[in-house]
């Protein structure tokens, strides 16, 4: 469904996505991985066309760069920041969006339904929460039922109900066949929904890999997020893998995985080196076994 | 989230092709069309625009010592300077702002990612904020001749008419540059100020500007015609005059000169003149856009 050869994309003479190359095949679902300013939401935007790059990147063999009206028709996009016109009603945005893609307006009251958002239609955009702007976005990706769904950190601005319904949904459109590529920052996202993960830093790809590769464990794991001062992120991560746990510093704290009844034990390791752990946040408990299988 | 089972059911099609160039376009057109009658700008402009108007064809009898409202032809007249100001001014601020709002509120980047083109963007916007502006300004000159016609008749109607598809022209050309200066500019403010600068020189820095040029280098009439039909308004103005008094002889040797030379083409010059302000600096906003490598 994705072909991406040799992507580069320089902001100045910062390398914001280098040379980046993979193939994503039709149904299947691949997550990018990596922190802040690793080059996902760029990667993203190279792949669709939407800002210029070196290399060349197709979908369902449409090359982006000379056919870049072709390719986007193929796939629905769910950005980061979500920006619509704030003054627009969410039954009128619907609208026109329908209009761009030339769909039977009939299917718009579908594609509401289908994020929640029925009933909704005469509100205007700038009275929808964070998390409602979100499922908007993701029912206008959904409105020609496109066979790829491109989302860049779906989830940022919900709340654990939110995300469960949403990642439910991707889910669900995946057992339909669809394909998906998704930033995230979330493991149990990961874990979840991809059959692939590109961990990208700085530009580049440092690893292709599985999930179950990435958060290797025979055991039932959770993954916790621990929130510790950024300047010694670097150091507890260090500490966290000498002392044997799967970590993965992502920008938004470190992410652990830990066995079910053991979930103190990365605190007790970072206490040991006089490392202070703000908080502690238990993602969404995940089997990894079960999921990857 | 069990309903996205519901919304399989929907009949759909699979966009194998993306939808018609014309209906994105049009898409555009209408949203922004929509927009720009919901919004103050234009209510203010069009306000200001028809009070003025009519103020104008009221006033237009006290130049003759006599009170009450005077026929078309002189309207027309009393007209011009009023919309070489304000007319530009709504165009210019009008397309300055579309582009870079949109790119400064983070819009643009979603817009381009559906399946459209940024010729698609740039062209549907500028048609529906066009279309915009002239509904605006037909509802000035509409009342301003409704009330003309009620009070002083139908006499001179054809140069009024004239004026108003002066106008017109000279209100997509002035587009045409915002257009082009919101492609160029990251922010709307930087591109609304570009176009205020713009305004101010083409209003009033280029008379000034050609005076002192035909003083300072002792510029020919023929040469002193030529830079002037450069600026939009002096051709939207010299339009007007041929249009009302079939020459420009009151304008002096030069408004003679370019009389006798171009006798009857004269007009058709200057429409061509106000053509190209159309066509050209929006070609230009259409390359310069599709030519950027970011958002």
């Amino acid at each position: 469904m994705i072909i991406a050869q040799n992507i580069s994309r320089y902001f100045g003479r910062v390398a914001a996505v280098s040379d980046v190359s993979f193939e994503l095949p039709a149904g299947g679902a691949m997550a990018l991985w990596g922190s802040n300013g690793a080059g996902k939401t760029t990667l993203i935007r190279c792949l669709l066309g939407i800002i210029r790059c070196r290399g060349e990147a197709s979908i369902g063999g449409i090359n982006t760069r000379r056919n870049g009206r072709r390719a986007r028709a193929l796939t629905g996009y769910v950005p980061q920041e979500l920006a619509f016109h704030e003054d627009a009603r969410l039954g009128g945005a619907m609208g026109f969006f329908a209009s761009l893609r030339s769909v039977p307006s009939a299917r718009i009251g579908a594609s509401l339904a289908a994020v929640g958002l029925t009933g909704h239609e005469k509100k205007r955009v700038r009275d929808l929460s964070g998390g409602m702007k979100q499922r908007l976005a993701l029912a206008i990706a959904l409105l020609s039922e496109p066979p790829l769904i491109v989302l860049d950190e779906p989830t940022s601005n919900l709340d654990a109900a939110g995300r469960g319904e949403v990642v439910e949904t991707l889910r669900r459109l995946r057992s339909q066949g669809k394909t998906l590529l998704f930033a995230s920052h979330r493991p149990d996202e990961v874990i979840g929904l991809a059959d692939r993960v590109l961990v990208m830093e700085r530009g580049r790809i440092e690893r292709d890999t599985t999930p179950a590769e990435l958060w290797p464990t025979e055991k039932p794991v959770q993954v916790v997020r621990l929130h510790l001062e950024m300047a010694r992120e670097s150091d507890a991560a260090d500490m966290l893998r000498a002392a044997g746990h799967a970590v993965h510093l992502n920008g938004h704290g470190l992410c652990v995985a830990v066995p079910r009844d053991r979930k103190a034990a990365p605190v007790t390791v970072l206490a040991r080196g006089r490392i202070e752990v703000r908080d502690i946040e238990v993602l969404d408990d995940v089997n990894l076994p079960e999921v990857v299988s | 989230m069990n309903r996205v089972m519901e919304l399989c059911c929907v009949p759909t099609m699979v966009p194998a092709r993306p939808p018609a160039w014309g209906g994105g376009t049009l898409a555009f057109a209408r949203r922004e069309f929509r927009d720009a009658l919901a919004s103050k700008w234009f209510l203010l402009y069009t306000l200001a625009f028809t009070v003025l108007a009519v103020g104008v064809s009221f006033l237009s009898m006290s130049g003759v010592g006599a009170q009450g409202f005077a026929g078309f032809g002189r309207t027309a007249a009393g007209l011009l300077n009023l919309i070489m100001l304000v007319v530009p001014l709504m165009a210019l601020t009008a397309g300055a702002a579309s582009i870079a709002g949109e790119r400064e509120r983070g819009t643009l980047l979603y817009l381009l990612a559906q399946p459209v083109s940024r010729t698609q963007v740039l062209l549907g916007k500028y048609t529906g904020i066009a279309a915009a502006l002239v509904c605006s300004l037909c509802i000035g000159f509409g009342v301003s001749g409704g009330v003309l016609a009620w009070r002083a008749g139908s006499v001179g109607v054809v140069s009024y008419l004239f004026l108003v598809g002066f106008t017109v022209l000279l209100a997509v050309g002035m587009l045409s540059v915002g257009m082009l200066i919101s492609v160029a500019s990251r922010r709307s403010s930087v591109a609304t100020g570009i176009a205020l600068f713009i305004w101010l020189a083409l209003v009033f820095l280029s008379d000034l500007g050609l005076m002192a040029g035909s003083l300072i280098f002792k510029l020919r009439v023929q040469e002193i015609f030529g830079l002037a039909v450069l600026n939009p308004l002096q051709s939207f103005k010299m339009a007007t005059i041929v249009s009302l008094n079939g020459s420009l002889d009151v304008l002096g040797p030069v408004g003679a000169y370019a009389s006798h030379t171009l006798g009857g083409s004269l007009v058709w010059t200057l429409v061509a003149t106000l053509g190209a302000w159309s066509v050209a600096p929006l070609l230009a906003a259409v390359v310069i856009f599709a030519r950027r490598t970011s958002v």
